[in-house]
């Protein structure tokens, strides 16, 4: 039972280091939006299975939430707004796809080594587990630094945010209370980015964040 | 209960009364209420310390639940702290009972009335604290509370400027103590005092410790070249917050060093006492040289206690290298002249300010050459400050002179160093000292004649009113403290003994059992002194030579016209002034710390303008250490303001590349 634990949380959890690779150089929005839903359901399989692993009953209610938000309501709600906008066209990538995937498979080994170095003493599967959620992090960070798209920086976040809930299940004892809460502050911050995509593409007729800075104020 | 937990009570009071005066500060009740309040406060804390330096106090160490959660606030009061306690509340005691008169006169009492308390507070609690946390919140405390009182006045010249150079050295030097701790408390985080005791730092660790605490502390004390913000921010300050910061404040910078140097940092190492002493020596030099010249009374008064504090570290440095050579009898003499003139220290300077205070609010003048003449119109303040300048000044029978003795009976037993370092520097150091009582006597020979003696500058000057009661009460009682402690300075010796011992580990003999009151700190045959002797003898002198005057000679008052050179002008201005007095000083030793220009605009034969004499000072440190420091800050700061504006994504580059760099050097950290 041992072994197969192991084997299956490490699986899962590296399938949600694969996905963040697979956002990464998805090019077309519709893409993105279903690469990032299956990202959400591998992340609750992977809940799911923390939960039967550790016995812990409370982890299987974030599985639920993060299936039925970020696997469901999320994507839809994006999809919509997508529609509304009527921007289902390319992605445009600032970096080429060649050295952004050499960029995350570095910053995987990064996140691999660091935790070596600070759990190497810890529970293999913990530190396992920590080491894929910061790479899911770090991953979800760079894209959001190298896309100019708004709705592809949001994806980022998002999935950034999917990382962070596998830290979170991968710990022993964190407490529902928490998942809750970074669930729906996920929600409020897309009602938000929502609005204010809306907001942009009717002032600049755009939502490439390149656009907004036209506007400021220019230094000195 | 025990003196920490009355200290804290009177702690809590203050900081109470800070929100009394914050409440009532437009009201006419407000001031009597934080001035009492105060007052009694702090007589209260006096006799609660100096019991605590009389009868030892206790060896438990009070922790509240508050500031860091594993550690606690502590609060301990040992014989260290009891005697800075006592400086502390008998200035602030002092300050008081002159601001209940004083007060009358301020602009605007709500911007001094709630952080008067505060700041007091703030000392009290950096002297009872036991561990650096605490330490150092209550330090930044009594520095933010000071650095509000600096800017009570925020409108006058100068003053915004005065409290942002404060600002600034201020929390540069608390950064460095912060590291001072940090060095002693080491990496697993003996934050609490005792547990720095218990387990001292490696050498190397300690002496940067030291250097640490000695820039922090010193940046605090006004030692040189860190002393730049002290002549603006003192002078700036209501003349009872100058006392206090000047007498109180810079004292609490002392303990600060001495607890980190004496007690936290390990066991003492000779060549520490070096950077102690060339620094202390040239704080005293340059301290006076400044004063001398300066025009500005207040300002002289400030920059005179950058002189007595480097005079306080030079005993410091003598008694750490005696310590750390072990030959402890000279250590605590040392430490006990070090002690004693901190205490003379807070007494004159105090009484100095006040007496500032009252010529300013009676004439409404700072510049020593628009004054002139006040003996007459303000005789018993005339009388104060002549105390209190004589006391300064180092003149027996006073208690300036007991101190000054004992640092430089110290400096004479330098032959004793096996160091040859030492025993070449510490003689160099007393040179330092002689010459800068020697020119400390001038300099307060100036302060004084100046304003008060000779005929009125400014019509201000010949309107000046004698002070309120209060006000009078208080340089009263400081003047006769000052007399007391001159005449029976054996008693005030044997009184800092438990300080001592606790430092050194040894005290100077008993005084107080030697025959009509002479002190002989290391043997009669050494060097012994009696103030009384020398009091009865000037008292006798004194009283002969005048009822021989008065006997014998003719009653009768009679005036004549003074020398003139020849041009009789009766205008005032024509008098001696201070510019005047300090002329020979200047050309003499003035190169040393200044740049001076002096220019002579003479008229054409046959013109028939005024002659000029421009004289223009600048001060070396100033130009050669800050200016190119500011530039450098300067420059580095419109560069940075690039980084304001960026690009949203430029922004999360920045993030990111942090976040990776960090998890980098994590991941590579030895």
């Amino acid at each position: 039972m041992r072994g197969l634990a192991f084997d299956v949380a490490h699986l899962l959890a590296g399938g949600l280091v694969l996905m963040s690779f697979l956002l990464l150089y998805q090019t077309r929005l519709y893409a993105l939006l279903n690469t990032f839903a299956l990202q959400a359901v591998v992340l609750s399989l992977s809940v799911a299975w923390q939960a039967y692993v550790q016995g812990a009953d409370h982890l299987y209610v974030t599985a639920v939430i993060a299936f039925a938000f970020k696997a469901i309501v999320i994507p839809i709600a994006l999809h919509r707004i997508i529609i509304e906008l009527g921007i289902d066209r390319d992605v445009e990538n600032v970096v080429g796809v060649g050295p952004t995937m050499l960029a995350g498979l570095a910053l995987v080994a990064l996140s691999e080594v660091v935790m070596l170095r600070i759990a190497g003493g810890a529970d293999v599967l913990a530190r396992e587990d920590l080491a894929f959620a910061l790479s899911v992090v770090l991953l979800g960070l760079l894209m959001m630094v190298v896309r100019r798209n708004a709705v592809s920086m949001v994806v980022g976040f998002m999935s950034l945010e999917n990382g962070l809930i596998l830290a979170g299940a991968g710990a022993k004892g964190m407490p529902l209370v928490v998942e809750v809460s970074v669930a729906f502050s996920v929600l409020v911050a897309l009602v938000v980015i929502g609005v204010f995509l809306f907001r942009i593409s009717e002032r600049f007729e755009s939502i490439d964040a390149e656009a907004l800075d036209s506007f400021r104020e220019r230094g000195r | 209960m025990s003196a920490e937990a009355l200290c804290l009570a009177g702690d809590a009071g203050l900081l109470a009364l800070a929100v009394a005066g914050a409440l009532f500060a437009a009201k006419p009740l407000g001031r009597p209420l934080v001035y009492g309040g105060a007052l009694v406060l702090s007589a209260l804390m006096l006799a609660v310390a100096a019991g605590a330096l009389a009868f030892g106090g206790g060896a438990e160490t009070l922790v509240l639940p508050l500031g860091l959660p594993w550690i606690g606030a502590r609060f301990h009061i040992d014989a260290l702290s009891a005697f800075f306690l006592v400086v502390v509340n008998l200035s602030a005691a002092a300050a008081s009972l002159y601001a209940l008169g004083y007060g009358r006169t301020e602009h605007d009492p709500e911007r001094v009335l709630p952080f008067y308390p505060a700041f007091l507070a703030g000392m009290n609690l950096v002297l009872v604290a036991a561990d650096a946390y605490t330490f150092l919140l209550s330090w930044e405390f009594m520095s933010l509370a000071s650095w509000a009182l600096v800017m009570a006045r925020h409108s006058e010249d100068q003053n915004a400027r005065a409290g942002y150079v404060y600002l600034v050295m201020a929390s540069f030097g608390t950064f460095a103590l912060l590291i001072a701790f940090a060095l002693v408390a080491g990496l697993d985080g003996r934050f609490a005092f005792e547990a720095m005791r218990a387990a001292p730092p490696a050498a190397g660790v300690a002496m940067l410790a030291f250097a640490a605490a000695l820039i922090g502390a010193g940046s605090k004390a006004g030692l040189v070249p860190l002393h730049v913000w002290l002549p603006l921010a003192h002078p700036a300050a209501p003349s009872h917050v100058s006392a206090l910061m000047s007498g109180a404040m810079t004292k609490v910078a002392v303990y600060a060093f001495i607890r980190i140097a004496f007690d936290l940092a390990g066991p003492p190492d000779w060549r520490l006492s070096i950077p102690v002493l060339i620094v202390g020596a040239a704080s005293g030099l340059i301290g006076v040289l400044q004063a001398l010249m300066d025009n500005d009374l207040k300002r002289v008064l400030a920059y005179s206690t950058i002189e007595n504090i480097g005079l306080i570290f030079v005993a410091l440095g003598l008694a750490y290298a005696f310590h750390a050579t072990d030959f402890d009898a000279a250590a605590a003499l040392a430490m006990t002249a070090a002690l004693l003139h901190i205490f003379n220290h807070a007494l004159f300077k105090s009484l100095l300010f006040f007496g500032a205070g009252a010529v300013l609010t009676a004439t409404g003048e700072r510049r020593l050459n628009r004054l002139g003449g006040l003996l007459n119109r303000m005789p018993s303040t005339g009388l104060f400050m002549l105390v209190g300048a004589a006391a300064i000044s180092a003149l027996p029978p006073l208690n300036g002179f007991v101190s000054e003795w004992m640092i430089l009976q110290a400096v004479l037993l330098s032959p004793a160093f096996s160091e040859w370092t030492l025993k070449i520097l510490a003689p160099a150091v007393g040179a330092g000292v002689a010459l800068t009582a020697a020119l400390a006597a001038a300099c307060f020979v100036r302060a004084f004649g100046i304003p008060f003696l000779g005929r009125p500058r400014s019509e201000a000057a010949e309107r000046a009113k004698e002070a309120d009661r209060l006000s009078l009460a208080a340089m009263a009682g400081l003047a006769a403290l000052c007399a007391i402690v001159g005449i029976f300075p054996g008693q005030a010796i044997d009184a800092l003994s438990p300080a001592v011992d606790l430092l050194i580990g040894a005290h100077v003999p008993n005084q107080s059992s030697m025959p009509w009151l002479t002190i002989a700190p290391v043997a009669a045959s050494r060097g012994s002194y009696n103030g009384l002797l020398v009091a009865a003898f000037i008292v006798a002198s004194a009283s002969m030579a005048s009822t021989v005057i008065h006997r014998f000679a003719s009653g009768a008052l009679r005036r004549a016209p003074a020398w003139d050179c020849g041009f009789p002008d009766p205008a005032p201005t024509t008098q001696y002034t201070g510019e005047s007095f300090s002329q020979p000083v200047r050309r003499v030793f003035g190169q040393l710390a200044f740049v001076v220009e002096e220019r002579i605009d003479m008229p054409r034969p046959g013109e028939t303008r005024a002659a000029h004499l421009n004289l223009r000072l600048t001060d070396r440190i100033w130009n050669l250490l800050y200016v190119p420091l500011i530039l450098v800050v300067e420059r580095t700061a419109v560069q940075l303001n690039r980084l304001q504006f960026l690009t949203i994504r430029q922004y999360m580059s920045v993030v990111f590349g942090a976040l990776v760099v960090l998890l980098v050097v994590l991941a590579s950290w030895p």
